[in-house]
C-alpha cells in the first residue's frame, strides 16, 4: 500500500473519529437551548397590551390610554358586589378582564354555578367595556337580560354570573 | 386594589422544548458508530497485509447485528432513553475490537506467547463474544427492568452482595501480584467490574435515606462545614474497607473506585464540599500509610516514579510503562496510522490494560483526545441523567454509575499515562476482558433505563378543578 494512500487514511480517519464527537456534541445542544424559560407574570402583563395595543393605537394617536374615546364617563375599575369575592376591585387599565372557574382567569370565581370561562370583560375600538358571554352554562345576565351578544356596559350596571355580581364603578 | 391574576406557585416554567424520542437520531448516530470500526478494521488490514482483512465481513456484520438489536430493544423498551449513550458505547466497543485484533496481528505478540504459553490465541473472537453477552445482559435489563426504583429495595442485599464479591478474590491465587480474579473451572471473573454497579445502588440507597442527617448537622469552620464525629462512621468504615482491599488484595484500582465512587455520592446526596476535602486527605494518608509496608504497592509506585530506571525495570520485572510512555511519544500528534505503531513492544497486557498505549501511538494525541472526549460524553451524558431525574434514588445512581465509570477512566488512563501509579483497571470497553465488557454494558443498560425514565413526558396532571361541571340552574 503506498505511503500517500495510507497517510490519506490515517488522517481521514482520525477527521472521521473527531467527525462522530462533534455530531454527538450536536445532539446534545438540545439540552443546553431546547429549554425554553418563560416568565409567566412578565407574560402576562406584557401579551395583553400587546393585543389589545395593536388594534386600538392607529385609531387613537396621542390619547391617553385611560379615559379616551368615552370621555369623562369612562369607568376605571371593576368591584365585585355580591359573591364570595365581596369587596374586590380590579383596575380597568385596557386589559382584557377574563371571569371563570378556570385557574387563568383574571378573576377566579369560587362559584358552583359559574362556568370555568364563563365571559370576559373587553374595551372595544372607541375605548367603552363590552361584556361577552363565552357560552357559559347558566347564562351572564346585565341588569336582568340575559346576554346573547357582546354588550356595552353602563355604568354601575350589575353584571350577575351565578351567585357573583360585578358592576363597574368611576 | 388587589391582583387576581393567579399565579400558582413559582412563576417560571422550565419546558423542555417538546422533547422528542430522538430515537431517529439515535439510529443514525449508530450507523456512524459501526461504520467507524469498519473503517478502522479495514485501515489495519490494508496497513500490515496490503489488503483487505478476510474477517472484515463477518466482523461488520457482528458490529451491525449487535448495534441493531440493541436499538430496537431500546426503541421498543425504552423510547425515551437518551440518544447518545448506545453510539457512543458501541463505537468505543467496536474500535476496542479493532484495536485487539490489530495487536492479535502483532509478529511480536505471537512469539511471546509462544515463548511463555507454547501457543498463541488471538483475543479478538473471544471478545466479540464477550460483547455479544454485553450485549445481551444489556438487553436483558432494558427487558425485565421496567423501572430503576426496583432496584431501591435491594440496598441492603446489594451491600452484602458487594462486599462478598469485594472479599472473594481474596481466597483466590494472585495473579500477576493482584488478587482481582476468582476462577470457577474454566470462568475467570474479575468481580471489581460488577461491584462498581452493585455499591452504587447500596450507595444510593443508603445515601438518600441518610443525606439529611449528613448534611445538615454540622458546624462552621474556615469556610467549611465541618460534619459531626458520628457522622464520619460511614466515611471511615469506607475508608477502613478500602484500605483493607489495597492490602489483602494488593490492588489499588478497586480500592480508589470503591472509596472515590463513595465520595463522589456523599458529596453529590449532601452538597458539602468539606466531604470532598475529607475523601482526599483520607485516600492520600491511606495510601501513603499503606505504602510503606507493602511491596506491590511499593513495586508501582517505584514503575510510576522512575519508569526508565533500569533498576526499577530489574526489580519489577516489567518495563511495560516505560514502552507505553515510548509508545505515545512516538505517536505524535497525529499518530502513525492504524497498524502502523509497535506498540506491541509492552508485551504483557498490551491489549488489555495498556490498550490506550496503542491508540496514543497509533492515532496519536488527536485520536486520543476524541477517544478520551467519548468517554467524558458518556460519563455527561450520564450526569445529565441524574439532573433530569426524577426521583432521588434515580439520581444518586446515575450520578454513582457514571461517577465508577469516569472514576474507572481516570484512574486506567492516568495509570498508563504515568499521571498516577498503575492500577490493574481496565479501560471501559476498549480493553480485552470479558468482565470489563459485560459489566460496562450493563451500566450503560442501567443509565439507559433511569434516563428513559427521566425524559419521559410527565404524566398527566390530576384533574384540576376546573374540569368539573357546572352546575346548571333549575329555575
Amino acid at each position: 500500500m503506498s505511503e500517500l494512500t495510507l497517510t490519506v487514511m490515517r488522517l481521514g480517519f482520525l477527521a472521521v473519529l473527531w467527525l462522530f464527537v462533534i455530531v454527538s456534541i450536536q445532539v446534545i445542544r438540545s439540552d443546553l437551548f431546547g429549554t425554553r424559560v418563560t416568565q409567566r407574570t412578565t407574560r402576562r402583563a406584557d401579551q395583553r397590551p400587546a393585543q389589545r395595543a395593536q388594534p386600538q393605537q392607529p385609531p387613537q394617536q396621542g390619547g391617553g390610554r385611560r379615559g379616551r374615546g368615552a370621555g369623562r364617563n369612562a369607568p376605571s375599575k371593576l368591584v365585585v358586589s355580591e359573591g364570595s369575592l365581596t369587596g374586590t376591585t380590579v383596575a380597568l387599565q385596557g386589559q382584557t378582564i377574563t371571569l371563570g372557574r378556570a385557574h387563568d382567569s383574571t378573576i377566579v370565581l369560587d362559584d358552583d354555578y359559574a362556568s370555568s370561562r364563563h365571559a370576559r370583560i373587553y374595551p372595544d375600538r372607541d375605548g367603552r367595556w363590552i361584556v361577552e358571554d363565552l357560552g357559559s352554562t347558566n347564562g351572564t345576565y346585565l341588569d336582568r337580560t340575559r346576554l346573547t351578544t357582546p354588550t356595552p356596559i353602563p355604568l354601575e350596571a350589575p353584571i350577575r354570573i351565578g351567585k357573583t355580581v360585578i358592576e363597574l364603578r368611576k | 386594589m388587589s391582583n387576581l391574576t393567579t399565579t400558582t406557585g413559582s412563576n417560571t416554567t422550565v419546558s423542555s422544548g417538546g422533547l422528542p424520542s430522538r430515537r431517529n437520531t439515535e439510529l443514525a448516530m449508530l450507523v456512524f458508530a459501526v461504520l467507524i470500526p469498519v473503517f478502522a478494521y479495514a485501515n489495519v488490514g490494508l496497513a500490515i497485509n496490503d489488503k483487505l482483512p478476510s474477517g472484515m465481513l463477518g466482523y461488520g456484520f457482528g458490529m451491525v447485528l449487535l448495534a441493531g438489536v440493541g436499538h430496537l430493544v431500546v426503541r421498543r423498551y425504552a423510547p425515551y432513553a437518551d440518544p447518545l449513550l448506545l453510539p457512543l458505547a458501541t463505537l468505543l466497543n467496536g474500535l476496542g475490537l479493532v484495536l485487539i485484533w490489530r495487536l492479535d496481528q502483532s509478529e511480536r505478540l505471537h512469539q511471546r506467547a509462544e515463548n511463555l504459553f507454547g501457543s498463541f490465541t488471538p483475543d479478538a473472537p473471544k471478545q466479540l463474544l464477550y460483547s455479544a453477552i454485553g450485549l445481551a445482559l444489556f438487553v436483558a435489563i432494558l427487558l425485565f427492568l421496567k423501572d430503576h426504583r426496583v432496584l431501591q429495595r435491594y440496598t441492603y442485599i446489594s451491600m452484602a452482595v458487594g462486599l462478598v464479591l469485594l472479599v472473594l478474590p481474596v481466597f483466590f491465587k494472585p495473579v500477576n501480584g493482584a488478587r482481582i480474579w476468582v476462577s470457577i473451572g474454566p470462568i475467570n471473573l474479575q468481580p471489581g467490574e460488577f461491584v462498581k454497579i452493585i455499591i452504587a445502588i447500596f450507595f444510593a440507597g443508603y445515601l438518600m435515606v441518610k443525606r439529611d442527617a449528613l448534611a445538615l448537622a454540622s458546624r462552621r469552620f474556615m469556610g467549611l462545614y465541618l460534619p459531626r464525629g458520628r457522622d464520619l462512621g460511614p466515611i471511615l468504615v469506607i475508608w477502613g474497607l478500602s484500605l483493607m482491599i489495597l492490602v489483602f488484595e494488593t490492588d489499588l484500582g478497586t480500592s480508589l473506585l470503591f472509596f472515590g465512587l463513595f465520595v463522589i455520592m456523599l458529596y453529590v446526596a449532601t452538597e458539602r464540599t468539606s466531604w470532598i476535602v475529607f475523601g482526599l486527605l483520607l485516600s492520600a494518608g491511606g495510601a501513603s500509610l499503606v505504602a510503606t509496608f507493602e511491596p506491590h504497592v511499593q513495586d508501582r509506585v517505584q514503575a510510576w516514579l522512575h519508569p526508565f530506571s533500569q533498576e526499577v525495570i530489574q526489580a519489577t520485572g516489567s518495563d511495560q510503562i516505560a514502552q507505553a510512555l515510548w509508545a505515545f511519544g512516538s505517536g505524535g500528534v497525529l499518530g502513525t496510522g492504524w497498524g502502523q505503531g509497535n506498540s506491541d513492544l509492552i508485551g504483557f497486557a498490551a491489549n488489555s490494560d495498556f490498550i490506550l498505549a496503542t491508540v496514543g501511538e497509533e492515532l496519536g494525541l488527536t485520536g486520543m483526545m476524541a477517544v478520551l472526549l467519548l468517554y467524558g460524553l458518556i460519563v455527561e451524558r450520564g450526569v445529565r441523567t441524574a439532573l433530569a431525574a426524577r426521583d432521588p434514588f434515580g439520581k444518586l445512581l446515575a450520578v454513582g454509575l457514571s461517577g465508577a465509570f469516569g472514576l474507572q477512566v481516570f484512574v486506567v488512563a492516568g495509570g498508563v499515562m504515568g499521571l498516577i501509579p498503575l492500577t490493574g483497571m481496565t479501560m471501559p470497553f476498549l480493553a480485552s476482558g470479558g468482565s470489563s465488557v459485560i459489566a460496562n454494558w450493563a451500566l450503560i443498560g442501567i443509565l439507559l433505563r433511569i434516563s428513559d425514565t427521566a425524559r419521559r413526558p410527565a404524566p398527566a396532571p390530576a384533574p384540576s378543578p376546573d374540569a368539573e361541571m357546572t352546575q346548571v340552574v333549575r329555575p
